[in-house]
C-alpha cells in the first residue's frame, strides 16, 4: 500500500516537473516578484532599523530576505491548485479517480513539486541577498530551518488551493485566496516591519499567523545565535498545521466524486 | 458472515459484465429551483465480451450512468454491479477492472503521447518495463507512432482521441466505459474511431459500453443497446430485433406549407394502408407494410386535399425510428434540446 502511494507520488511529481521544465518562463516569472521587492524595498527602507526599538543589529537587507523568502512561498502556494482545475477542465482528473491512483498520492505529488519551486526559488534569493552584501548567521542548521519552514509553510497553503480547486472547480476561487487571504497575511506579519513598531493588534493577531510563524522560524534561524527553543516551537506548530491541511484536502477529493 | 442468496445467485450469473438495477440520480438545479432528475430508474444489463450501447440524445443521462458505473459518482438510490462487484460499495475493486475514456480528452497536453501511456500503466501496478512495452504495442495499434514523442498539445483531435482510447486500454481493463468516443471529429476520424473499436473488442477480448447521440453509430457498433430518454431505457435489444420490432416502412412527406399540417393528417389518415401517423413541423411521417405502394396512394390524398407536397421519401426502418416509436419524439428533436433535460451539461 505504502510502495504504491510512493510509486504513484513519483510518477505524478515527475509528471509536474516535466510540464514546468517545458515552460521555463514561468519558473523566471515567478522569481521577478521576490527580485523586486528584495532589490527595492531593500533599498527603500534600509533606514527603517533606524528607528528606535527596532529589533536587533542587523541590516534592514537581512531583515528583509526570510520575510522574502516566505512571501515567496506563500503567493507561489496560493496558485497550486490550478494544475487541479486544467485536470478537471479535461477528463484527466476523472481518469485519475475512476483508477487505483492513490488520492493521497494525488495530492502529496502537488505538494512536493510545489516544495520543490520554493527550495530552489529560495536559494536564488538567498544568492541574490549575500551579492547585494547580506550575511547571515546560523550556519548550514539554520539554512536547513529555514528551507523545512518555507516547506511546510508550502505544504500548508498548496493544500489549501488544492482543496478549495476541488470544492470550487473553479479558477476564481484561487484568484480570491490570493487575494483576500495571502495579502492580509503578509501585512499581519513581521515580513517586512517588525510587529513591535505597529500597532499593539497587529501583535496580538500576528501570533496566530501561520504566515507570522514561518517568517519567526526562517529569520530565528538565519541569525548569528538563534533562540532554537523559539524557532523550534514555530517550526511545530507549523508542522501540525500543515498535517491537518493536507489530510482535510485529501478529504475533499470525496466530497468532489459525491457531486460529481 | 454467511453467504446471502443474492450473492450466491449472482456469481452463478459471472457471465453478466454490467448489472444495473433501478438507478437515481439528481443534481441540485441551482439556488432555488427544484432539483434535477437524471437518471429515473435506469436499469440494463451487458453480457461479458460485448459491446453495448447506451444510445441518446445530450442530457438523457447517458454519462450520468457512466460516472457511477466507473465509480466516479454515487447513485442516490438503485445498484449498479461491475463484473460481480458492487460499484457503491466496493469503488476500488472495481477500478482495477475498468478502463475509463469520458466525454473530455483524458490526456495531459504538455505530456507526450509515450509519457501519458506509461503514465497511465504506472497508475495501474504495471512495472516500469512492462509499461513501456504496453505502450509502444498500443502506439503501433493505432498509428501514433510518428507523434509519440510529441506533446499531445500538437495533436490533430482523431489523434488525441485515439490516445484517449489507447490510454484506456493501457492496463488490459475487463471493461472500457467509452462515453461518446466520436464526438466532435470528422467524418474520417470517425470511421477510424469506429474500425478501431470494433478491432478492439475482438483482440482484448473484454466488454464495450459505449454511450452515443449517434444513431448509425449504436446500429454499426453495438451487438445490443438501449435507447434512453430522460432517465431510463424506453427499449433494448440488438439493433436488428429493435428495427424489426417495427412492422414495414417509414413512409416521410415534408409539406410546402406548415399551415397545411392539419389538413394532412385527416387526409393521410383516411389512407387505410397508413398507420402511427405523427407531424413534427412540416414533416409527416407514416408507418405501411408495403411502403411503395402505400407512397402513391398517400400523395394522391393529399393533392386530393389541395396540399402540396415537397418532397417524399420511403425507407426501411431505422433507428430514428425506433426512438420516434419510443419516445414520441424524433432523435432530431430531442437533439435540439427537445427533450426537458439539459442538466447533464450542466452538471459535469
Amino acid at each position: 500500500m505504502t510502495t504504491t502511494a510512493l510509486t504513484h507520488t513519483t510518477a505524478l511529481t515527475a509528471r509536474q516537473l516535466r510540464a514546468a521544465w517545458r515552460i521555463p518562463v514561468f519558473l523566471v516569472m515567478n522569481l521577478v516578484q521576490p527580485m523586486i521587492w528584495l532589490l527595492l524595498f531593500g533599498q527603500l527602507f534600509k533606514s527603517v532599523i533606524d528607528i528606535p526599538g527596532f529589533p536587533g543589529d542587523a541590516t534592514y537587507l537581512e531583515f528583509l530576505t526570510p520575510g522574502i523568502v516566505m512571501m515567496m512561498a506563500l503567493f507561489g502556494s496560493a496558485w497550486a491548485g490550478t494544475s487541479y482545475i486544467q485536470d478537471m477542465d479535461r477528463g484527466v482528473m476523472d481518469r485519475f479517480l475512476t483508477s487505483p491512483t492513490n488520492r493521497g498520492a494525488l495530492m502529496v505529488s502537488t505538494l512536493v513539486y510545489q516544495a520543490l519551486l520554493t527550495i530552489g526559488q529560495t536559494l536564488i534569493v538567498l544568492g541574490v541577498a549575500w551579492l547585494r552584501g547580506a550575511r547571515f548567521g546560523g550556519g548550514p542548521a539554520g539554512l536547513a530551518v529555514l528551507l523545512v519552514a518555507a516547506i511546510l509553510l508550502t505544504a500548508t497553503f498548496s493544500a489549501l488551493s488544492n482543496a478549495a480547486a476541488l470544492l470550487a472547480r473553479n479558477q476564481g476561487v484561487l484568484i480570491g485566496i490570493s487575494q483576500l487571504i495571502t495579502i492580509p497575511l503578509m501585512f499581519l506579519s513581521s515580513a517586512l516591519m517588525d510587529t513591535e513598531l505597529s500597532a499593539g493588534w497587529v501583535g496580538n493577531v500576528a501570533a496566530y499567523n501561520p504566515f507570522e510563524w514561518a517568517v519567526i522560524s526562517g529569520r530565528g534561524a538565519m541569525q548569528d545565535s538563534p533562540d532554537w527553543a523559539t524557532v523550534w516551537a514555530h517550526v511545530g506548530l507549523l508542522a501540525v498545521l500543515a498535517a491537518v491541511m493536507v489530510w482535510v484536502a485529501t478529504r475533499a477529493f470525496r466530497t468532489y466524486q459525491r457531486s460529481a | 458472515m454467511t453467504a446471502q442468496p443474492e450473492t450466491l445467485a449472482r456469481s452463478a450469473a459471472t457471465a453478466l459484465a454490467l448489472e444495473v438495477r433501478d438507478l437515481v440520480k439528481t443534481y441540485s438545479g441551482g439556488r432555488g429551483k427544484p432539483r434535477v432528475t437524471a437518471l429515473d430508474g435506469l436499469s440494463f444489463t451487458v453480457g461479458a465480451g460485448s459491446v453495448f450501447g447506451l444510445l441518446g440524445p445530450n442530457g438523457a443521462g447517458k454519462s450520468t450512468a457512466v460516472k457511477i458505473l466507473s465509480t466516479l459518482s454515487r447513485a442516490d438510490s438503485g445498484t449498479a454491479f461491475v463484473a460481480g462487484i458492487d460499484a457503491g460499495r466496493n469503488p476500488d475493486q472495481v477500478r482495477r477492472l475498468i478502463g475509463f475514456v469520458a466525454q473530455k480528452q483524458v490526456s495531459d497536453p504538455m505530456d507526450t503521447g509515450v509519457e501519458n501511456l506509461e503514465l497511465a500503466g504506472r497508475l495501474h501496478g504495471m512495472t516500469t518495463k512492462a509499461a513501456r512495452a504496453r505502450a509502444a504495442e498500443l502506439l503501433a495499434r493505432f498509428a501514433l507512432e510518428p507523434a509519440a514523442r510529441r506533446q499531445v498539445k500538437t495533436y490533430s483531435g482523431g489523434m488525441a482521441r485515439k490516445l484517449d482510447v489507447a490510454i484506456g486500454l493501457m492496463h488490459r481493463p475487463q471493461i472500457l466505459f467509452l462515453d461518446e468516443p466520436t464526438t466532435g471529429l470528422d467524418p474520417e476520424a470517425r470511421a477510424e474511431m469506429w474500425a478501431e473499436i470494433q478491432g478492439m473488442a475482438r483482440h482484448e477480448r473484454m466488454t464495450v459500453l459505449l454511450t452515443t447521440h449517434y444513431l448509425e453509430e449504436a446500429d454499426q457498433l453495438a451487438d445490443r443497446l438501449a435507447i434512453i430518454d430522460r432517465g431510463r431505457v424506453v427499449a433494448e435489444g440488438t439493433p436488428e430485433e429493435l428495427k424489426s420490432g417495427l412492422r414495414g416502412d417509414a413512409v416521410v412527406m415534408d409539406l410546402r406549407d406548415l399551415l397545411d399540417m392539419p389538413a394532412a393528417l385527416t387526409a393521410a389518415g383516411r389512407v387505410a394502408v397508413l398507420r402511427d401517423l405523427t407531424a413534427d413541423g412540416r414533416t409527416l411521417r407514416a408507418r405501411a407494410d408495403e411502403g411503395a405502394a402505400a407512397l402513391p396512394v398517400a400523395l394522391a390524398a393529399l393533392d386530393e386535399a389541395g396540399l402540396r407536397v415537397a418532397s417524399a421519401t420511403v425507407s426501411r426502418p431505422s433507428l430514428d425510428d425506433v426512438y420516434l416509436r419510443h419516445t414520441g419524439h424524433t432523435f432530431a428533436r430531442a437533439q435540439q434540446g427537445f427533450a426537458p433535460d439539459s442538466s447533464e451539461e450542466a452538471a459535469s
